[in-house]
């Protein structure tokens, strides 16, 4: 392993706590992974799972019920877990970029494409008006906007779809970020304006050498996109490696069961693999590893005792008894 | 394509429909949305035709069609060989018993006042003369074909998941014993673990009971897999129609050779090479000349831009397109 990560998450730990501490909802349990610069990662799990909590909790921009219980947050070497809120603020937009869902509705109708992209800049840089005008125009270039000039004083009504894509992108890249976090980025596209947007970010990755976060569903993206994968199920991370390996040889049965559930172009008859009952509710997990009522090859171990991360293969982890080495599964 | 084929369950011939737009004081129309403009496609018994296209494709308003909702502008729509034209009251009645939907967001199609067994016992008591003893049975008999315990029954909406709720939307449709069953993005609403069960599950009720369906959606590969024959639509148009392996792995159209390109891979190691299409669907409401898809076809000609491509067989499948004319076209 390279010694310096871009982005480590060790034990991180986030709760969502009720008013009066009675209810617990561990939404992201024991998260470790890491990421190197320029890398692109997957973070892939279900409506409950606790992906966009952990994203929430890498960008600190979590409700006020949660709570970060414990673990670290290490980006470029420094833990962001204690950082204060203003600090906080100065690292995102700048060094540590976002991207919401639905990019075409994160622009703000009443200010020009020019004065959106240049905020970022006036805000981190200091830059002037007139420097940050022209560093957005620049900008606009580099997402490949034809003629820059002119667009810059339209606003966002006036652009069409694709167009308004790559002037998140701008936004995103405006204060040369070294990581970009996109929160299910192309769920409400169409397959070839998804397209668009996907290859407009890994171009922007190439260009300025960014790591990529993408927090998704879909299985298909991480295929696309990503160097590396991490389930979640649950709350925790129940698989991660690096993607051709987990596509190719999924060590969690869950990893397993949702590679085979997803249909395919070419496979005619082919009966899909289903995954009995539903994702738990995260209040009330069950006991032991939390993926055992579904799983297909439980054991009386799984309901009992959760197990922890195991390594099965260069680079890849799964928190599974099946992945135990024989010492340990006895 | 020929006339009225008895054999055929449903049968469309140049739909048509048009939303006129209108303007001022005293609503002048000025123009009309060419939703649908102009498609034939049957269905048989027992088998699934997918409609694949992207937004403003005109494939949510073929099923509304389909389902009586919107009138024809033009074209017939002929059911077991009868036009829906000229069917009276009665003949209507027993067609929209015949033919039932299924919609894509579970949370809002299901009313959540009504306990599960009456809102799958609606459309008996509204349509047919029952006893309270056989709407019970069948209500019974319905959830166990749905895969949901007789208990449910007696429960609310809210005390179902995402996929028992489409499971309770499903026996709801059912209850008429259909012919033909509309399916709008019917597992999109779904978590991916889910998805396979409700594929699944249609497949076996198409086996079982012998119904036609009506699947439209944006995913891909599922319309690939749950289709027989798949028709692709662009702004209006029909322009690839065929089996359903054939369209998705060899497509001839243009359209079609880059929507399919656009689609996620299902593994890392797929690579695709993706045609990258200039621009944005045009509006329904001003479509260019011609050939719709011309001015962002890689393969344009002179004669796209003036002359309207027929649908012809190609290949085995149904293709507009100029480029297959044959060397001595006009």
């Amino acid at each position: 392993m390279s010694p310096a990560p871009l982005l480590e998450l060790d034990g991180l730990t986030t709760h969502y706590v009720s008013a009066r501490g009675t209810r617990v909802v561990p939404a992201v349990e024991d998260v470790s992974l890491r990421l190197d610069a320029g890398e692109t990662l997957g973070i892939v799990g279900e409506s409950g799972s606790g992906k966009t909590t952990l994203a929430l909790t890498i960008l600190r921009l979590l409700p006020p019920a949660a709570r970060i219980i414990r673990g670290a947050i290490r980006f470029q070497g420094e833990d962001l877990v204690p950082k204060s809120d203003a600090e906080m603020r100065r690292i995102r937009g700048k060094r540590i970029a976002m991207i919401l869902q639905d990019p075409m509705a994160s622009l703000n109708p009443l200010f020009s494409v020019g004065e959106q992209v240049a905020e970022p800049i006036r805000i981190h840089e200091g830059a002037d008006r007139r420097s940050a005008w022209t560093r957005a125009r620049d900008l606009l270039k580099a997402v490949k906007i034809s003629a820059p000039d002119t667009r810059v004083r339209e606003y966002p009504h006036q652009l069409s779809g694709g167009m308004r894509q790559r002037i998140v992108g701008a936004i995103a890249i405006s204060c040369g970020p070294r990581l970009l976090i996109a929160d299910e980025p192309t769920t409400s596209l169409d397959v070839t304006i998804q397209a668009q947007y996907l290859n407009l970010l890994r171009e922007l990755q190439r260009t300025h050498g960014l790591a990529l976060i993408f927090i998704t569903h879909n299985l298909g993206i991480v295929a696309k996109m990503c160097d590396r994968i991490a389930v979640m199920y649950a709350g925790r991370l129940v698989e991660s490696g690096p993607v051709t390996t987990i596509f190719d040889a999924p060590a969690h049965p869950y990893t397993r069961a949702l590679l085979e559930s997803i249909p395919r172009m070419d496979d005619g008859n082919r009966r899909l693999t289903a995954i009995d009952g539903q994702p738990p509710d995260l209040a009330a997990p069950p006991p032991g590893c939390s993926f055992h009522p579904r799983c297909p090859d439980v054991m009386d171990r799984c309901r009992a005792e959760a197990p922890p991360a195991f390594a099965v293969a260069r680079e890849q982890t799964a928190r599974c008894w099946l992945a135990a080495p024989a010492t340990v599964r006895s | 394509m020929p006339g009225a084929q008895p054999n055929l369950l449903l049968e469309a011939q140049d739909l048509v429909k048009h939303f006129p737009v209108k303007r001022g004081v005293f609503s002048r129309t000025v123009g009309a949305v060419r939703a649908v403009d102009g498609i034939s496609f049957s269905i048989d018994p027992g088998r699934t035709l997918g409609v694949v296209g992207e937004s403003g494709c005109g494939k949510s308003t073929t099923a509304k069609l389909v389902l009586k909702l919107e009138e024809p502008t033009g074209g017939v729509i002929r059911f077991q060989g009868r036009s829906l034209g000229d069917l009276d009251g009665n003949g209507l009645g027993q067609y929209r018993r015949s033919v039932q939907a299924v919609f894509q967001d579970p949370y809002a199609s299901l009313n959540p006042r009504m306990r599960v067994g009456d809102i799958i016992a609606e459309p008996l008591v509204t349509n047919e003369r029952v006893s309270g003893a056989q709407t019970s049975a069948r209500v019974a008999t319905l959830l166990q074909l749905v895969g949901l315990p007789e208990r449910s029954r007696n429960l609310f909406p809210h005390e179902f998941s995402g996929g028992q709720r489409q499971r309770i939307a499903i026996a709801r449709a059912l209850a008429l014993e259909p012919k033909l069953v509309v399916l709008d993005e019917p597992v999109s609403a779904l978590d991916v673990s889910i998805r396979a069960q409700i594929l699944n599950l249609l497949r076996d009720l198409q086996s079982r009971l012998g119904l036609a369906y009506l699947f439209i959606a944006h995913d891909l590969a599922a319309v690939a897999h749950m289709s027989h024959t798949v028709a692709v639509m662009y702004l209006g148009k029909i322009v690839e129609l065929g089996e359903a392996r054939m369209v998705a792995t060899r497509p001839r159209h243009p359209y079609t050779q880059a929507l399919f390109s656009a689609a996620l891979p299902s593994h890392p190691a797929e690579k695709r090479e993706e045609i990258l299409l200039p621009g944005e669907v045009p509006s329904p409401l001003n479509p260019p000349a011609g050939c719709r898809f011309h001015p962002r076809c890689p393969q344009a000609m002179a004669r796209c831009a003036t002359e309207e491509p027929k649908l012809r067989l190609v290949e085995g499948r149904f293709t507009a397109c100029h480029l297959y004319d044959g060397p001595g076209a006009p």
